[in-house]
């Protein structure tokens, strides 16, 4: 088992399920015959095999109480390696990248497990070190591209080297440990992953011309902070913990040159139009202003707010950040700085404001990650009902339900200014006009669903309804051509089709769903606004 | 006092409560209990009057009481309050130190140095031997250096295409996990809640069965949301599904609906063919079983199950006749010949040859003078059935003959010059299929062996073919050399029916698990193309005589004409294509349509229902 998951082996559906399995249909999971074959020429088991008589020769040794065979037995532990085992698997650095997924991920939970029981501390710092590592990375190369807060946890998406890489990071709980899971498959995972990030790791620092392991810029740190930039230790705990404090940027193999700002040559590749070009230029520059979202902003951090994601995100768009001195190591300037643009809080109110900085909830942040811009800041002031978080991993295709808080960002993005929201009877306007919309939607929906003219309006005048009818004619006879032809349909291709139907029209069915529970919603709350305005009055 | 010494040791005392002695003196004697008289009055006394009661104590040994010196009580006392036994002990002296802990110059004793730590020690010597040995042996390796590399180097530096192996395209990559929607995030859209009830199915649901794994909640704002319980959980899941789940390449169908749908040439482009109902025939009171209609194409009959047999003018749809047979009408054939006017009917156990009367007057005289000139054969011949000539009653009615068969008549059929005709009888005997020849009132067996339960059975129109359709095949049989030249499969559970293209190349077989199958005789045993464009059974099936036109009749009620286009050219396959659905009749107990008829020269059709009408379509 521990074989298959380091190499990668996994079973296969057969194409001919009763041919493979003697006829009979029950459930059973079948291995390729080369696999196994595979498998059994990894010079990886010979270790195995020595390290499982090593832990028999110790336990006997302990039975015994021979001290010092134990003592020799120790020093002569086996030890592999799996790095020919991740050469193997990725024998190109791209493929490495496209299943980092999986492997950031449990980085990242194993990072957080408390440090006793269920798994090896050594793993856990580990794990703890290469995801720091990696989050530095991520910072220096500024390949953030969207964040969400779920329920679950906080997804990220970066784009490394052109790969979307997605990963996911608890809140910052205590977990509370499930019995029925097997932490040593999840072990065994984890041990392929580490090497695997480890190495991914090296490999990304070495092009960013970065030093690996890490050192954080000395030069840039006394600058920033020349009171306390004194003798600072080396040993390796504060200096893990400084690097995750992530305020610092991290020291370079060579000294960063401007190259990188200069325009980039054009080099027009044959076959593309100009058009094609120009849309690509501006892709290329909405990239490089997405990049410098914060870019000269100043940031402080309550300390009732999670501390490292806030921190990650802010300085992967350019900003300045910082935090109380006692909240963790690595703040940069005080609550007291005048330079402060925002301050991201996260109480109901705050009791002495300083004049000259915005104080905001740590959503908008994220949400203008996402959205590509810097929001209007009136909707996260603290303490406001804050507009709901969208996911920034769904693509709306159409007859797919759009949210209406979607479709003003759209805009927003757009360069539509959809005017100053906080007037009310403009908002109310505007929720009408979404109505309205949706309405419009939802009737070109049934009109779809149904297939039929019976929404087209009967007119008075004689003559206009009889060209109607002629139209109508039409399409019925349209429609029944069509029934014939589909009658007409091979039994496989029907059946294909009727799935395809069926999938449309779930989907039609779910997207009026949620636009009639929206309204539903909308009203209720209308109706609640004009009561409270009617008691105010009264 | 004397020194009385008890002998028997450190034993429990209550072993000689029972003895008058209390143990053995030095000398071996008993020593006897001190005479006890004492009561409880007494001991109270005592206790009242001694004053030195408190301090006598009974010695167990000797029984005898004790009085305690005043010494004696002080050591108890002072052994109750937990201190030392002697007075004079004092616990708190001053500690001298007997050894100084300074390293003095001389030593303690001044004896020389013993031999044996000048010389090497054997014990020694043996162990290093030993490793000596063990080294020498190589069972004592030294210790591994230190393998001082990095653990993290580019281990990409140099990527040779060699080795992307045959293993590397074979890969399936696990596929990514599905990226969270606006219903995960912690503060989603009202929309995407889940109300109550959604909530509580979601609740009964599988976890496996569930579409979201997890509840949507809205949360005030970040300081509130919780841990997620289940994060290991999905993460150890993900875990199982990388090394445990099998990997199937699937072909993701990417396929616009509509391209799915053959090209057909257009109906409208295929015309005539019937499009609207134009007449109903009502009269029948119950199901219409069977509809002929007169090779001219002006009388229309039917048969019912009112134990009827109606005439119709096709035009007009006026009933002109009404014989009523006394009972189920199975069938009915018009007999093909335009210069016979002859009608063919099953009722229960006979078939009935009626001369309609209908139309002119010349025409069916001549018929009847057909009949008449009848003259029987001078040996009388052994045949498998009855012919009967019908009484004078029964003629003025248009009866002519009557066939009496042993078993139930199910179907008859004409041969298209009109003197034979084809019976099948319900049966399970090689005597299911019979052909009679009305000229020469005489009929026979063609089969010796039964084949399965018969169907139906047809003539060629053209050649001396013969068709029998049992359950699942078609036997195609020549007449002439009395062989079977062909079987067909229909790949249908149960053939309802069976009709032939007037070119006779090709035939149609419906079924009651609403197939289909169209024959190309010159092609294959198997059919060319099976239509499922009903759903439920099919009842019957009919070609157009002149136009490319086939219908069937099935129990939902509909008739279904197909455009079915035979070329001449071998190479060119026949073309179908459905071109209109006819519904009209009413479904009564679960039936539809079930006889339908083209008419022989117009692209007109009939179909006969289970509501007791008769319907035109134009």
């Amino acid at each position: 088992r521990r074989l298959c998951i380091l190499k990668g082996i996994y079973p296969h559906e057969p194409k001919h399920k009763k041919k493979v399995n003697k006829g009979s249909t029950a459930p059973r999971t079948f291995y390729l015959l080369k696999d196994i074959k595979f498998l059994l020429h990894e010079p990886i088991v010979n270790k195995f095999r020595e390290y499982k008589v090593f832990v028999r020769k110790l336990r006997k040794a302990y039975g015994k109480s021979e001290w010092s065979t134990v003592d020799r037995l120790k020093d002569n532990k086996p030890s592999y390696k799996l790095d020919h085992i991740v050469k193997e698997r990725y024998p190109t650095f791209v493929d490495a990248l496209r299943d980092l997924d999986d492997a950031v991920s449990m980085c990242f939970l194993f990072s957080t497990f408390p440090r006793t029981g269920k798994c090896h501390v050594q793993t856990i710092q580990l794990c703890r070190r290469l995801a720091v590592e990696f989050l530095n990375y991520v910072i220096a190369s500024r390949s953030l591209r969207k964040v969400f807060l779920s329920i679950k946890g906080i997804y990220y998406q970066a784009e490394v080297l052109g790969q979307p890489v997605t990963w996911i990071t608890p809140y910052a709980f205590a977990h509370d440990h499930p019995t029925d899971v097997d932490y040593r498959v999840m072990a065994t995972f984890t041990e392929f992953y580490t090497t695997l990030l480890g190495f991914v790791n090296f490999r990304l620092y070495q092009s960013l011309n970065l030093l690996y392991p890490p050192k954080i810029d000395v030069q840039v740190d006394v600058e920033v902070k020349p009171a306390e930039g004194k003798d600072y230790a080396m040993d390796s705990e504060s200096y893990l913990e400084k690097l995750s404090a992530l305020s610092a940027s991290l020291a370079r193999v060579v000294a960063p040159t401007h190259e990188d700002e200069a325009e980039m040559d054009e080099f027009p590749v044959e076959g593309e139009t100009a058009e094609q070009m120009d849309a690509r230029k501006k892709e290329q520059e909405a990239l490089e202003k997405h990049k410098k979202l914060f870019e000269g902003l100043r940031f402080f951090l309550n300390r009732e707010v999670p501390r490292e994601p806030l921190a990650f995100v802010i300085r992967c768009f350019g900003g300045q950040v910082s935090w109380d001195k006692s909240l963790c190591i690595g703040a940069t300037y005080d609550v007291s700085d005048p330079s402060i643009t925002h301050q991201i809080v996260d109480r109901p109110c705050v009791e002495k404001q300083v004049v000259g900085r915005y104080y905001l909830q740590p959503q908008w942040v994220f949400d203008s990650v996402n959205a590509k811009l810097c929001l209007p800041v009136a909707d996260y002031f603290p303490g406001v009902l804050l507009p709901p978080h969208l996911s920034p991993f769904v693509t709306e295709q159409e007859g797919d339900y759009i949210p209406p808080e979607k479709l003003k960002l759209l805009a927003m993005q757009r360069g539509e200014n959809p005017g100053d929201t906080r007037l009310r009877d403009e908002e109310s306007e505007e929720e009408e006009e979404d109505e309205s919309e949706e309405e419009m939607k939802l009737k070109k929906m049934e009109e779809q669903k149904t297939q039929s003219n019976k929404a087209l309006p009967v007119k008075v005048t004689a003559g206009k309804l009889r060209l109607e009818d002629k139209q109508r004619l039409e399409q019925e006879q349209q429609s029944e051509e069509k029934r014939l032809a589909i009658m007409m349909m091979k039994k496989r291709e029907k059946y294909l089709y009727k799935k395809i139907m069926f999938g449309k029209k779930r989907k039609i069915r779910e997207a009026n769903k949620l636009a009639a529970k929206r309204k539903a919603h909308d009203t209720t709350v209308k109706e609640e606004k004009k009561k409270s305005k009617k008691a105010r009055r009264a | 006092l004397q020194d009385i010494r008890n002998t028997v040791g450190n034993i429990p005392m209550e072993w000689y409560q029972d003895f008058p002695h209390i143990g053995y003196n030095l000398d071996g004697k008993k020593i006897y209990k001190p005479i006890r008289n004492k009561d409880e009055l007494d001991m109270f006394l005592e206790k009242m009057e001694n004053p030195d009661y408190w301090r006598t104590v009974q010695d167990k040994m000797t029984g005898a009481d004790i009085k305690l010196t005043d010494e004696q009580v002080d050591l108890v006392h002072r052994l109750q309050r937990g201190q030392f036994g002697d007075v004079h002990f004092d616990p708190y002296e001053p500690a001298v130190d007997f050894f100084t802990h300074e390293v003095m110059i001389h030593p303690v004793t001044n004896r020389p140095a013993d031999k044996r730590s000048f010389i090497p020690s054997l014990i020694e010597k043996e162990k290093v031997s030993k490793l000596v040995h063990a080294i020498k042996m190589g069972w004592i390796k030294p210790r591994k250096p230190k393998d001082d590399t990095p653990t993290y180097y580019d281990l990409w530096a140099h990527e040779d295409p060699n080795s992307i192996l045959g293993r590397h395209k074979m890969h399936i990559p696990a596929p990514k996990m599905k990226l969270p929607g606006h219903e995960e995030s912690y503060n989603p859209p009202p929309e995407y809640l889940l109300s109550e009830e959604e909530k509580l199915a979601w609740e009964q649901q599988e976890p496996a069965e569930r579409k979201l794994n997890f509840l949507p909640q809205q949360y005030r704002c970040l300081r509130a949301v919780p841990a997620y319980s289940r994060f290991i959980h999905e993460r150890f899941e993900r875990c199982l599904d990388l090394y445990l789940c099998p990997r199937q390449r699937k072909m993701r169908v990417n396929v616009d609906p509509e391209d799915l749908i053959p090209k057909l040439p257009k109906p409208r482009d295929l015309q005539p063919f019937p499009t609207t109902q134009a007449l109903v025939y009502r009269g029948h009171t119950s199901l219409v079983r069977c509809l002929s209609v007169s090779p001219s194409g002006q009388w229309l009959v039917s048969g019912s199950d009112d134990c009827t047999v109606r005439f119709w003018e096709v035009c007009t749809a006026r009933c002109m006749k009404t014989l009523p047979v006394g009972g189920v009408v199975k069938s009915v054939a018009w007999n093909p010949n335009p210069t016979i006017c002859l009608v063919a009917i099953c009722v229960e156990q006979s078939v009935l040859l009626v001369n309609p009367c209908l139309g002119d007057k010349l025409l069916y005289g001549a018929t009847d003078q057909l009949l008449e000139s009848y003259v029987p054969p001078e040996e009388e011949r052994v045949q498998p059935v009855q012919w009967v000539t019908a009484t004078l009653e029964e003629q003025s009615k248009g009866l002519r003959l009557l066939i009496q068969h042993s078993k139930a008549v199910k179907q008859v059929t004409w041969h298209g010059k009109g003197d034979y005709f084809a019976s099948v009888v319900a049966d399970n005997s090689n005597m299911q299929v019979l052909i009679h020849q009305t000229s020469k009132r005489w009929s026979q067996n063609p089969f010796r062996k039964s084949k399965g339960l018969v169907q139906c059975v047809l003539f060629h129109p053209i050649r001396p073919y013969f068709f029998v359709a049992t359950q699942r095949y078609v036997r195609v049989y020549n007449l002439l050399k009395q062989e079977l030249t062909k079987k067909l499969m229909t790949n249908c559970k149960w053939v309802s029916s069976m009709a032939i293209h007037p070119g006779g190349d090709n035939i149609i077989c419906g079924s009651y698990d609403s197939k289909l199958a169209w024959f190309d005789l010159d092609l294959s045993t198997r059919p060319y193309q099976l239509l499922r464009h009903h759903k439920k059974a099919l009842r019957s099936v009919a070609f157009h005589k002149h136009y490319p036109l086939f219908a069937s009749g099935s129990d939902d009620g509909t008739v279904i004409v197909c455009h079915g286009m035979v070329y001449n050219d071998l190479l060119q396959n026949p073309l179908l294509v459905p071109v209109k659905v006819l519904k009209g009749h009413v479904m009564t107990l679960d039936l539809g349509v079930l006889d339908v008829l083209f008419h022989p020269t117009q692209p007109w059709v009939f179909s006969s229902g289970a509501d007791g009408t008769v319907r035109l379509y134009t």
